[in-house]
């Protein structure tokens, strides 16, 4: 087992001195690069914090969607190809909100600021 | 030095300009740069663009139509009353500049956040559905005849296209796939007529002043297909920037789009339309992944192209959201 501190608040620590005490120096092409290196920092972060939770849910799903078991990515080139050749669509038990959870746990890490995840966010599942 | 080669240049075709001056490199890939610079001129400077492909990148990548065919579209566009920046001169041998062409610069503001925010565009917003639906229509019923060699697209071979490049990613995206299957089972198949598709009709390609819609840019796109795809691809989410009830680039809704389209006297098919906005959305989301892979293959290396390998979800919440709709 590894010390702490842990990756996610190193990630953080890094994040939070750009934002508050360098950005503020810089400005034009630099200031933009900047604030790029922020938001890759910050979704390193939110990963590093939410992926745990949300792959274990997803393989559990898949598991009981496709009925077999293997890693991530294996599971998810199952479903692809069944959806590829038509065995799986969306009148499959399931499948929609599978789709619709996995994706709404991707923006959560990837883009959380973009309205339509917003949107759906307020709606629920 | 560029400014050297345009002057040169600009003294053998604009009568009385006696150089150019102010050169900024605009943007530039390895094979295609755009410049700005003035023309100097006793009776007052003319800003000038020049799009150029420099000496030894002649051939063009395999979509894009080519940056003669391109000054063709520009010119024939300025002169259907499409707003369009004048063309002033296409490179020849003798410019030494290599292949493109020069157009008169059109102030205004292309960046999307900006148009879409700014106080000073609050007066065009409103209007500008219904100006893009007008400006497709003449867009697509320039005349066959005039037209540059272009390629030709039927919706079959652009999914196709699309399944391929998803399957060069090698990564699998179930929702990209529900996609694909849905394209392939609503295909509507070849259009009533064949006509000039712009192609990248949207934000980024249009400079918009206080006053609408000054010029349609970047015909690099353009082909020979259904006219549908060009207002499909301006309703795909990506070109909201934030403003989702707004299908029309932010803008206003659909039905104004189309308003204006039909003003203009042609017909819209609203099932064509949507198919179209799911392909789009697709594409952007597969172009998000080719961006990434050249980050991680190629010779961009920068933050940007790694980024945005991670927006491919948001087309895939936004596919979702058309095929797959949650109850409200």
């Amino acid at each position: 087992m590894q010390d702490e501190p842990t990756p996610t608040e190193l990630t953080k620590a890094v994040a939070d001195f750009l934002r508050d005490d360098i950005a503020p120096t810089l400005s034009g092409h630099n200031a933009f690069k900047l604030r790029v290196a922020i938001n890759m920092l910050d979704l390193v972060t939110r990963q590093l914090t939410l992926e745990q939770g949300s792959d274990a849910a997803e393989a559990l799903r898949l598991h009981r969607l496709l009925g077999m078991g293997g890693s991530l990515m294996e599971l998810n080139r199952a479903l692809a190809d069944k959806i590829a050749g038509g065995e799986m669509d969306l009148q499959t038990p399931g499948l929609a909100e599978h789709l619709w959870q996995t994706t709404m746990d991707k923006l959560a890490v990837d883009q959380p600021g973009y309205a339509a995840y917003k949107r759906e966010l307020g709606r629920g599942a | 030095m560029i400014e050297d080669g345009l002057s040169r240049s600009v003294r053998a075709w604009y009568p009385g300009a006696t150089g150019v001056t102010a050169a900024t490199k605009l943007s530039g890939g390895a094979s295609q740069e755009t410049w700005s610079f003035e023309i100097v001129h006793p009776s007052g400077n003319l800003g000038a663009i020049l799009r150029r492909a420099p000496k030894g990148y002649g051939a063009a990548p395999t979509r894009a139509a080519g940056l003669a065919a391109e000054a063709r579209l520009m010119q024939l566009a300025y002169e259907a009353g499409v707003p369009s920046p004048r063309v002033l001169h296409v490179l020849e041998p003798e410019d030494d500049l290599g292949t493109g062409f020069i157009m008169a610069r059109v102030e205004g503001e292309t960046i999307a956040r900006k148009i879409l925010r700014d106080a000073e565009f609050a007066s065009a917003r409103p209007k500008l559905a219904r100006q893009l639906g007008q400006i497709a229509a003449t867009i697509h019923g320039l005349p066959r005849a005039k037209l540059p060699e272009l390629r030709r697209l039927t919706a079959t071979a652009e999914i196709g296209q699309l399944a391929r490049e998803y399957q060069s990613l090698n990564w699998p995206k179930p929702v990209f796939e529900l996609a694909l299957r849905w394209l392939t089972d609503h295909d509507p198949g070849p259009p009533q007529q064949e006509m000039l598709v712009h192609g990248d009709f949207r934000h980024g390609n249009l400079i918009i002043g206080s006053d609408g819609v000054r010029a349609v840019l970047d015909w690099e796109l353009a082909h020979l297909g259904d006219p549908m795809e060009d207002l499909g691809w301006i309703c795909v989410n990506s070109w909201r920037f934030g403003e989702i009830d707004k299908p029309v680039g932010g803008f206003g809704p659909r039905e104004e789009l189309f308003a204006g389209y039909e003003e203009a006297g042609r017909k819209v098919d609203a099932d064509r339309v949507k198919f179209y906005e799911v392909m789009g959305t697709l594409r952007w989301g597969v172009m998000c992944g080719g961006m990434m892979q050249r980050f991680r293959l190629g010779p961009d290396h920068s933050m940007e192209r790694a980024m945005i390998g991670r927006r491919a979800s948001e087309t895939e919440i936004d596919l979702l959201r058309l095929l797959a709709p949650r109850g409200t």
